[in-house]
């Protein structure tokens, strides 16, 4: 079985700095990771590949800087990177993203994708489905624990208030939570595998055949950053200090209305 | 013409959904501004008799698929439903609840049919959009919300592409009174399915009453400090929780003290939180412990001592003795929620 593992990479700070003129993200000179929820896809796959054989392939799609995620994903016993970038691709928003993606992941192949459910940075959850809508395959989110029966995948898949035990056929997308595996850690022998190993780039010549150039980039992305802002610095708030235990009771039940809290 | 603002309403087991109902009254609001109407899409099994409630809670009309193949959500049957009542009817605007089934559902839908998407939104306006200055404009959606964990917001514009589609957040937009009686056109539309279509076999179905604890995503959370006293005293902050529908977590002190679980600690070496309420309860604030709460949407402190540095980042602060104003509250709000039942 072919397992390919869409990551994502993140700032892993919370400073946040903004481009002035589009409005965007600066990702330069920010200390990077590999986002929580996909590092818990690679390590699923791993896990997969171990009892059922086959292959982990891992892709990235972002600046040429995320070859260090790719390295991390392979020094975890991923066997093949592929790294989709292009300036082509710059300032695509989740549906230009899945659209560009997926027509890499037609070119690498699959029996299933894995993506994380949702990125810390964006904090969509829509790339994967997305994607999978694009490959017109079937999708289960929010992925908790997966093990495979035969040719069937079976997936518990969590929903606020149950869960259901989904079985599916390959080839499918799966979106990880963080819970459904602890990732392992780099070891020596992996680190050193993984600087040995190629990262292949898929570029927009590799793709434009396949690719709608208006359908991608920052022009072909349906939606459009208009504004960003920080939060507004919080005010200073109300301290009672003489004051009953009733009164507190009342002042804090008159809050918790006008918060809609209840 | 695209026209009119959808709200698809999410029903489990025939219960509609509490964000469907705080959708329907931000959409009506929304409507008033762009002169149009207010439209409730109600997919499932057998529930007909909902549609009524859906008038009632604000929809001028209701669109309504029923079928066996949507008893119980899965992606495709839905998706295949929405992507019809959206050629029929070509929406304007489409709002969903940014839930486990309206974040699964909403961007198959958005790419199936090629619009933008935008996610967990928590401020919607409509305002004129202007190109250039010569540009008569044209009325859009303005969706706001949270990224990078709440750190900055972006408005988002879908300006080219039709329906201009949404999730929201459940909990922000707010309800309108209920009008009983309403009245309002109930359309159904039939969809022909497919056994092909259901791609995914349910094995089961498991309902949860209690799942398990991770306290950075409860929406309400009542944090016990060293000021609370005991650890029995956490049953009366759980007590308090449960009625707020929220969680315990505590301070560094008490769970070094074996008073509580490590995985409800808060701050800078257990875990950062920013829920939509967080009460501290006889927390002093120490730096470490405000750097995991700070992002908090509305911060209530009690604590005895009016000095303490809890009070600079509380929104509402109340000098006190939680071990007598915690009690009386949770028995205040039970009373509140049996009144407003």
């Amino acid at each position: 079985m072919k397992i390919v593992v869409c990551i994502k990479q993140v700032p892993d700070t919370n400073e946040v700095k903004l481009d002035p003129v589009t409005n965007t993200l600066i990702r330069e000179g920010v200390p990077s990771i590999i986002n929580h929820d996909d590092k818990s896809g690679i390590e699923s796959a791993l896990q997969l590949k171990e009892k059922v054989g086959g292959t982990v392939t891992v892709v990235c799609m972002g600046p040429p800087q995320a070859d260090v995620a790719l390295r991390e994903a392979l020094a975890m016993g991923c066997d093949e990177a592929y790294l989709v970038s292009a300036r082509e691709f710059g300032g695509s928003d989740t549906f230009a993203t899945a659209t560009i993606i997926a027509t890499a992941l037609k070119k690498i192949g699959f029996d299933m994708v894995i993506t994380g459910r949702q990125a810390i940075d964006g904090d969509t959850a829509q790339v994967g489905p997305q994607i999978a809508e694009m490959l017109k395959i079937p999708q289960v989110s929010y992925a908790e624990e997966v093990h495979m029966e035969g040719d069937k995948v079976i997936v518990k898949r969590q929903y606020e208030d149950r869960y259901h035990i989904i079985e599916v056929k390959t080839p499918c997308l799966l979106t990880a939570l963080a819970e459904l595996a602890e990732p392992r850690y780099m070891h020596a022998g992996g680190i050193v595998d993984a600087y040995n190993k190629e990262i292949k780039t898929i570029g927009f010549e590799d793709l434009k055949n396949d690719l709608n150039p208006d359908f991608i980039g920052l022009k072909g992305s349906p939606t459009n950053v208009w504004k960003s802002f920080t939060k507004q610095a919080k005010g200073t708030g109300t301290i009672h200090k003489d004051i009953t235990p009733d009164d507190a009771v009342e002042v804090i039940i008159a809050k918790l209305e006008e918060r809609h809290i209840i | 013409m695209s026209k009119d603002i959808y709200v698809i309403a999410e029903q489990r087991d025939g219960v509609i959904a509490k964000v469907a109902l705080e959708l329907l009254g931000e959409a009506t609001k929304l409507a008033a501004d762009l002169e149009q109407k207010v439209v409730a899409v109600l997919l499932g099994d057998k529930i007909k008799d909902k549609a009524q409630s859906l008038i009632e809670a604000g929809a001028d009309s209701v669109v309504l698929v029923e079928d066996p193949m949507l008893a119980e959500y899965v992606t495709e049957p839905y998706t295949k439903a929405l992507t019809q009542v959206m050629k029929e009817c070509d929406p304007e605007i489409v709002l969903f609840g940014a839930t486990s089934i309206g974040r699964d559902l909403a961007p198959r839908l958005a790419q199936r049919i090629h619009t933008g998407l935008t996610a967990d939104c928590t401020k919607l306006d409509i305002d004129v959009f202007k190109a250039t200055e010569e540009d008569p404009g044209q009325k859009l959606l303005f969706m706001t919300r949270p990224a990078f964990g709440g750190n900055i917001m972006a408005t988002i514009l879908c300006k080219n592409y039709r329906p201009q589609m949404a999730t929201v957040r459940p909990g922000v937009m707010k309800r309108i009174p209920k009008v009983e009686g309403k009245k309002g056109e109930v359309k159904e539309i039939k969809v022909d399915f497919t056994p092909a279509d259901m791609n995914v076999v349910i094995r089961e179905v498991v309902k949860e009453k209690h799942k398990k604890v991770d306290i950075t995503e409860a929406k309400y959370l009542v944090s016990g400090g060293r000021g609370i006293g005991s650890p029995e005293a956490f049953g009366m902050l759980r007590d308090l929780a449960d009625v707020l529908g929220g969680e315990i977590s505590s301070s560094r002190a008490n769970v070094d003290a074996g008073w509580i679980e490590r995985d409800r600690q808060v701050g800078q070496t257990g875990k950062t939180v920013r829920p939509d309420l967080y009460m501290a309860c006889g927390i002093s604030g120490a730096i470490q412990h405000v750097a995991g709460m700070e992002g908090s949407e509305y911060i209530i402190a009690i604590n005895k001592n009016d000095t303490a540095a809890i009070f600079d980042v509380a929104d509402l602060g109340i000098v006190g003795d939680v071990k007598v104003i915690i009690p009386k509250l949770t028995e205040a709000l039970k009373k509140y929620k049996t009144a407003n039942a």
